[in-house]
């Protein structure tokens, strides 16, 4: 299958971006340990690492402007709208157990954007799933 | 939706991928709309009717 102009500039952009983090957090994980700067340069350095997941954020919404092939356009709007519920339902439900000291403070580095991405690789076999060979309502 | 892109494109002797190539949209698309899961919109339906010749209702019906 030949991918869309879209898709592939989605594929060079994330790429780019996912090099970048890993860079990133490498880089400041070893600031903080060796070197911890003062506030407020400790928020600016704390904060880098999140800078090409933003990136990340815009890339998947570029593709959604960009991808000419409505069918795959209303697919991944899908898939991104099922990141979404996804990411908020476990979110709101932490949120909750937390409220009552049911599970500890914190979120053990698992933060929205890592669930959001969990529910958009789900969303992907979802539509993967109920595309072409099931109801796509 | 109900259409008949499919006796059309066979009529042709195309394959959904040449389809797909002809009016700049992927296999998955054409599949999509031949099976009736997604419903082309009008700007799409207009180039779908241009490329056989037809008119759009020619080509998709109202369907239940």
């Amino acid at each position: 299958m030949s991918r869309s102009p879209a898709i592939v500039r989605y594929l060079r952009r994330l790429a780019g971006f996912m090099l970048v983090y890993m860079i990133l957090i490498f880089a400041t994980g070893y600031v903080f340990r060796h070197m911890p700067p003062e506030k407020p340069l400790a928020y600016l350095v704390a904060v880098l690492p999140a800078l090409p997941i933003l990136g990340v954020f815009w890339t998947i919404f570029r593709l959604l402007v960009e991808e000419t092939d409505e069918y795959m356009r209303m697919m991944f709007v899908r898939q991104s709208l099922f990141a979404t519920a996804f990411c908020l339902t476990i979110m709101t439900m932490w949120e909750f157990l937390q409220n009552y000291e049911v599970v500890p403070a914190g979120h053990g580095g698992f933060g929205a954007a890592f669930f959001w991405f969990i529910g958009l690789g789900i969303g992907a076999i979802w539509n993967r799933i109920t595309g072409t060979d099931g109801p796509c309502a | 939706m109900k259409n008949h892109l499919k006796s059309l494109r066979a009529e042709r002797g195309w394959s959904q991928q040449d389809l797909g190539d002809r009016l700049h949209i992927s296999r998955q698309s054409v599949n999509a709309i031949e099976t009736g899961k997604y419903d082309p919109s009008l700007p799409l339906a207009f180039r779908i009717a241009a490329l056989f010749g037809a008119k759009i209702e020619e080509i998709f019906e109202a369907g239940v």
